[in-house]
């Protein structure tokens, strides 16, 4: 079954992220790619260079970023994996990596399960 | 943590790092068996403790350094291995103190070769095949005996029994755990590779049961691909073998329609398509391709490639698909891979052209009770408007097919 995780920043340090952060991310991604876990990732950029396009009412309408009520999304990882636990698990890592590497660093992640051929498939 | 969550939660982490720490126990006592059980009483404490404590930071070390004191425990125990004892013990006495951060060190350094080394010992020549699936399960996939026995339809005790007598062959040939030499590895990786894609057509071609566990088991061989490949990264049928499987894959949600029935792969609906499986399926393709001559599996792949690439079922470059069938032909003959080869000159030359290929197949013996011939020629047949001809060869289908939504399908084309 497929996750898509997406990590957001609560709480930027002032100060950029270290070398030291990025050592240990690319370390993690690569032991879960290798795995087989792993199947997409990237890091977004802030929503000031995005946008949304809402439908309200019957109208377009299309909004610049910052979008105010969100926080800032930092990246989003699609794994595939056996169980939610397993999921979190990998997700927890990636949030450990964070607490060990970026002082005063918080964040959150939401793990969505992706619908899968499971979701689709005619029960029996 | 409380009592279901956290067990899920070492569920989960166990499924995760299991691999490695049996790979890691069995370079450190050197029989596949002890390995595991090790880690095995290691899952237990981890059970025990991890609930009180949480998950350690680095769950793998634990669980080997845990499962190594257990070795070290059983050694210590069993006089024939006084030597090893003390070498060992020696060792443990001097590092202990530092042993967890210099296992992080040895687990980086060895987990690939360690991994490597069980698959090739699970996958060996002297096991039976289906001794080599299931101890591949076990020990790669973390698979309990249960689950295994689920996704094979067999019974429980059935899927024990092969692990143990795997295990104990291993034992008793003193099958070392080693990579093999180069003049044998061509071979042993075939016997892995064959290994991996049986564990995915059992989940893919869905002979008999139901339709959940299924699909568990082609993520199970598409993880094992995409590890081995991770591992053995300059090997071309590797990339080959996890291309076909991305492809095939990608097609999983297409194949049955709304009530279960299988739907043809000319008939799917494409936007159904896993682009994401797609695209990695092509990328590895593209990797076996710039690592030079296709073999097999790759050029399996490649056909499944032309598919992949077609938008629509009419853009599909069956000229090119007919002329790696051909290769592959040449490559591995066998009446299965001319009947399909039938099938893509019928598209690309017209069905008089197929027609001729599969007749020649009818006097093969084994495909004598082969459904998917008579389907063939029934729809070739059909092409050329010989009608009663066509609709004798899908009854003819339809009689040989163990699966049902299959006999549906041949005798509603019967019925044209």
């Amino acid at each position: 079954m497929r996750y898509m995780i997406i990590l957001r920043a609560t709480d930027l340090p002032g100060t950029p992220p270290p070398a030291d952060l990025m050592e240990a991310i690319a370390k993690l991604g690569e032991e879960a790619t290798r795995s087989g876990a792993l199947l997409d990732t990237a890091g977004l950029a802030p929503s000031s260079e995005g946008a949304r396009i809402t439908l309200a009412g019957g109208a377009l309408n299309v909004m610049d970023g910052p979008f105010a009520e969100a926080k800032e999304l930092i990246s989003y990882s699609l794994f595939e994996v056996r169980s939610k636990e397993e999921a979190m698990e990998w997700t927890s890592r990636f949030l450990k990596v964070h607490r060990d590497h970026w002082k005063g660093w918080e964040g959150e992640a939401d793990v969505l399960r992706v619908m899968g051929p499971e979701d689709f498939a005619a029960p029996e | 943590m409380t009592g279901g969550d956290s067990h899920r939660t070492v569920e989960a982490v166990w499924r995760i790092e299991s691999a490695q720490v049996v790979a890691g126990l069995a370079r450190l006592v050197n029989d596949v068996g002890l390995a595991e059980e090790l880690a095995q009483d290691a899952l237990v404490s981890a059970l025990e403790q991890w609930p009180r404590t949480g998950v350690p930071d680095n769950p793998g070390a634990w669980l080997m350094l845990t499962a190594r004191h257990k070795a070290i425990d059983l050694i210590r125990r069993n006089a024939r291995y006084a030597d090893k004892l003390a070498e060992i013990g020696r060792d443990l006495e001097v590092r202990r103190e530092s042993a967890e951060a210099e296992l992080d060190d040895a687990l980086d350094d060895h987990i690939g070769d360690d991994l490597l080394r069980l698959l090739f010992t699970a996958c060996h020549p002297v096991l039976r095949p289906e001794g080599r699936v299931a101890l591949t399960l076990r020990l790669l996939g973390g698979l309990t005996t249960q689950e295994i026995a689920r996704a094979f339809l067999v019974p429980e005790p059935t899927v024990g029994q092969r692990i143990f007598r795997a295990k104990r062959a291993l034992a008793d040939g003193r099958v070392p755990i080693e990579l093999p030499p180069p003049d044998e590895l061509p071979a042993r990786l075939a016997s892995v590779l064959e290994v991996v894609y049986l564990v995915f057509n059992e989940g893919y071609s869905a002979t008999a049961g139901d339709d959940w566990t299924r699909p568990a088991l082609c993520e199970e061989a598409l993880r094992l691909g995409r590890l081995l490949a991770g591992l053995m990264p300059g090997e071309a049928e590797v990339h080959g073998l996890v291309a076909l499987m991305e492809i095939q894959a990608s097609r999983i949600r297409a194949r049955t329609g709304p009530d279960g029935e299988p739907v043809l792969l000319l008939d799917q609906d494409r936007s159904r398509w896993d682009r994401l499986l797609v695209n990695r399926g092509l990328a590895a393709l593209a990797r076996a391709e710039a690592l030079g001559t296709l073999g097999p599996y790759g050029l399996q792949a490649a056909i499944a490639a032309c598919h992949a690439r077609a938008a629509a079922a009419e853009d599909t470059d069956w000229e090119r698909m007919a002329a790696l069938y051909r290769v592959l032909a040449h490559l591995a003959p066998s009446p299965v891979v001319e009947l399909n080869r039938a099938v893509a000159v019928g598209m690309a030359y017209g069905p008089a052209r197929g027609l001729e290929i599969a007749d020649a197949l009818l006097e093969e013996r084994s495909l004598g009770n082969y459904p998917q011939l008579p389907a063939v020629r029934g729809d070739l047949l059909e092409k050329l408007g010989r009608l009663d001809e066509a609709r004798e060869e899908f009854r003819r289908a339809a009689g040989l097919t163990r699966n049902e939504r299959e006999q549906a399908l041949y005798l509603a084309r019967a019925q044209r």
